[in-house]
């Protein structure tokens, strides 16, 4: 059936939150677009009963590691992964090696997204460059090479009449920024949150002020440039309160949260295992409920994984040199479905938009949506199947993730990019 | 008290029950004696050997651990980080893992990175010492510490122990916090409030800013060493500030009990943390400290050997 060019999904309760559908439907698919069914002619149904039907999900924080580190994760691993994730489309992080701070570097992600890549690859282009948060790097000549958006992730510019000119010299060119907030002074030598199981543990902790802080100067500039900031992975309750009180001034920041932050806190880093070391770090369960607040009222409008892969030699050492990170594609639905909608915390509807319209608003895309005549990007879940997560299966190539084993309701059982299918555990 | 020990490593003083640092300290009494002997040593761990690695430099835990491995009359190597193949890019655990294919029985580790012994526990059969990792845990020194007020005081529950200086980044009070909680102990902190975390009062410490506070009433007053280096120059203006204001001396004296005990960890820095005349003075117990230190250490390493049994050495 992945041949057909066209055909009508039957049966499924269709969620597309982009127009407040959540009825069963047929959604139809004609030359890879999404097509009125009644007007799909001789085609084959394919029958979806008891299942989810969403748009295409997108998860906007991604390190493919291609080029530079390709012994964690390629775009072919990494992509494969997306698409078992239920994922039709990532936003590739800048932070490659070397970084991906000029047309070359993305033209060369471009080309082997074309060769490699399962799932649609946007790249994003980082903000400085080499990272280094000193010099701008092209960003119109990155916009005209295609970039989406432009990140210095994992870095944050401490200079912030570095960080202002960026934002005035984006906007011009209508390219959003995607912000790592971190003050590197008040975070540096961290490897956990900053509280009470740091004090415990005698570990150095990552004050939420070092998140917080560049936070507040990032909605001080947007209001200043009226332009977009889009926050990465947010992670403490006066973060997501600081963007809330923004949002209600219209000023044009956005937010996102990742799976870990809402599924786990910092207690878990008393196990010592170094799955659970990432930046910014698990926070306590007041963060941690804090964020979900901020998902359920619309502060945070995307979920994104933040997916970092790294070989299990690199995170087998002492916690205090491993680096931080753990992988998300392929654990984020199940995760998320786990803690956010069979949890009563968010609608089905709330929880999917976060995955879909959420993301694309954000970058300005034109997916997200199961409109007719859009891109034929289309994720199929089963949101009440209960399984345990097993790494050993996974597409990416690295296994760093503290959900191993974990029991969870719900994951992607099909996912349809451009019309076909990319990955399919349906029968058929 | 037969076989309450029963655990392979000695990683912190979290980890044990009050029963199990009660029998280490009972231990230690026996031990104690045997170094009171003219003839020091005993054949406790003949045939055993035992890797003191040392990733973190250290002068007096490591004399201490070796003289005490001596006197169990174990076979000894010493490594250090500079010597080692750390040196190389070696990870940890490989160069533990070629210890143990050496056979070694214990290894006993310094480590400035937290809960690296525990890393190492998890992954070997060796038995694993701490002897001190980063801020984390040094659980014989609170041994020790412990076992010195046990042996004055007579007891340690309900006495009130005061623990004075940079709490923030000190293993030697983490242990000593839980140690002596466990075995029912009033803990007071005290220090500049950068260098002292509040989140201590959730585990039942009390939490001082000023010295006087910490000091009336206290059974056992504990001073850390102070550091003023660059890492850590921004938690407090100047070592002569910490003086007037943390300094125990001739003038904060009077808030001290007559028979309280005085302790240090060591190194000390006289007229820093504390006045050379009390440091000497007929409170201070901090060379007892050291002597007892060894006593500990016997007890600790007797105690983990006994329990590697179950492991096959020509495996």
């Amino acid at each position: 059936m992945t041949e057909k060019s066209s055909y009508i999904l039957t049966g499924a309760r269709v969620v597309d939150p982009s127009r407040g559908i959540d009825e069963i439907m047929d959604i139809g698919i004609e030359n890879g677009k999404i097509a009125n069914p009644s007007e799909v002619k001789g085609s084959e149904k394919i029958d979806l009963s008891g299942l989810v039907l969403a748009p295409g999900f997108i998860d906007m924080h991604v390190h493919l590691r291609q080029p530079g580190n390709t012994a964690s994760e390629t775009i072919r691993t990494g992509t494969m992964a997306a698409a078992a994730g239920g994922f039709t489309a990532v936003v590739a992080m800048p932070n490659t090696n070397p970084p991906a701070d000029n047309a070359g570097s993305i033209e060369y992600i471009r080309r082997q997204s074309v060769l490699e890549a399962v799932v649609k690859v946007h790249p994003c282009g980082s903000m400085t460059k080499g990272q280094q948060g000193q010099e701008m790097s092209g960003i119109g000549t990155l916009k005209r090479a295609g970039v989406v958006a432009i990140s210095d992730d994992g870095k944050c510019i401490q200079n912030h009449e570095i960080m202002l000119h960026v934002v005035e010299y984006s906007k011009s060119f209508n390219i959003p920024i995607l912000d790592h907030c971190e003050d590197d002074i008040l975070a540096s030598h961290g490897v956990m949150h900053e509280g009470y199981w740091s004090t415990l543990l005698g570990m150095k902790g990552i004050s939420p002020a070092s998140e917080e802080l560049m936070i507040a100067r990032d909605i001080i500039l947007a209001r200043m440039v009226e332009w977009k900031i889009h926050i990465q992975h947010l992670s403490s309750r006066n973060s997501v309160e600081l963007i809330r009180n923004a949002r209600k001034e219209g000023i044009m920041v956005t937010a996102e949260v990742t799976p870990h932050h809402i599924a786990l806190t910092d207690e878990n880093i008393k196990h010592f295992d170094t799955n659970y070391k990432m930046n910014p770090p698990l926070r306590s369960e007041e963060d941690r409920k804090a964020l979900i607040k901020g998902l359920k009222d619309g502060t945070i409008t995307v979920i994104a994984s933040d997916h970092a892969p790294h070989t299990e030699t690199e995170k087998l050492v002492e916690f205090d040199y491993a680096p931080f990170g753990i992988i998300g594609l392929e654990t984020s639905v199940p995760v998320c479905f786990t803690e956010l909608y069979h949890s009563g915390d968010l609608s089905l509807s709330e929880l999917i938009s976060k995955y879909t319209i959420g993301p694309a608003r954000v970058l300005g895309l034109d997916s997200g949506t199961l409109e007719e005549g859009k891109d034929a990007d289309i994720t199929i879940l089963d949101i009440d199947i209960e399984h345990n997560i097993d790494a050993s299966n996974f597409y990416s190539k690295s296994r760093n993730t503290p959900f191993d084993g974990l029991k969870v309701k719900g994951k992607a059982v099909a996912t349809i990019v451009n019309g076909k299918f990319v990955f399919n555990t349906l029968m058929g | 008290m037969e076989g309450i020990w029963k655990k392979k490593d000695l990683l912190s003083l979290y980890d044990l029950s009050p029963e199990e640092i009660t029998y280490i300290l009972d231990t230690a009494e026996e031990f104690k004696k045997v170094s009171q002997r003219k003839v020091k040593k005993v054949p406790a761990l003949r045939g055993k050997t035992v890797v003191n690695l040392f990733v973190e430099p250290s002068t007096r835990t490591r004399m201490s651990f070796e003289l005490a491995e001596q006197r169990l009359s174990a076979d000894i190597i010493n490594i250090s980080a500079e010597t080692s193949s750390l040196k190389k890019g070696e990870t940890l655990l490989d160069t533990a893992k070629n210890i143990e294919a050496l056979q070694v029985d214990l290894i006993v580790i310094r480590h400035s990175a937290p809960r690296a012994p525990n890393f190492l526990a998890k992954r070997l059969k060796a038995g694993i010492l701490n002897a001190g990792d980063g801020s984390h845990s040094h659980p014989t020194q609170a041994l020790l510490d412990i076992f010195t007020i046990r042996e004055k005081k007579g007891k340690i529950k309900g006495l009130n122990v005061s623990i004075v200086g940079d709490i923030l980044h000190s293993r030697v009070a983490r242990s000593n916090i839980w140690g002596l909680l466990k075995l029912g102990a009033n803990v007071t902190i005290a220090g500049p409030s950068t260098l002292v975390p509040r989140e201590f009062t959730q585990i039942g410490v009390r939490v001082c800013d000023n010295l006087r506070d910490a000091l009336e009433g206290a059974d056992v007053i504990n001073l850390l060493r102070i550091q003023h280096e660059r890492q850590q120059a921004s938690y407090f203006p100047s070592i002569s500030e910490y003086t007037n204001i943390f300094g125990l001396n001739k003038e904060s004296m009077r808030y001290v009990k007559p028979d309280a005990l005085i302790m240090h960890p060591g190194p000390i820095n006289r007229g820093v943390e504390l006045d050379s005349s009390i440091a000497d003075g007929p409170q201070s117990v901090i060379l007892e400290q050291v002597t007892n230190g060894l006593a500990i250490r016997m007890a600790a390493l007797f105690l983990v050997a006994g329990c590697l049994k179950g492991r096959d050495t020509s495996q």
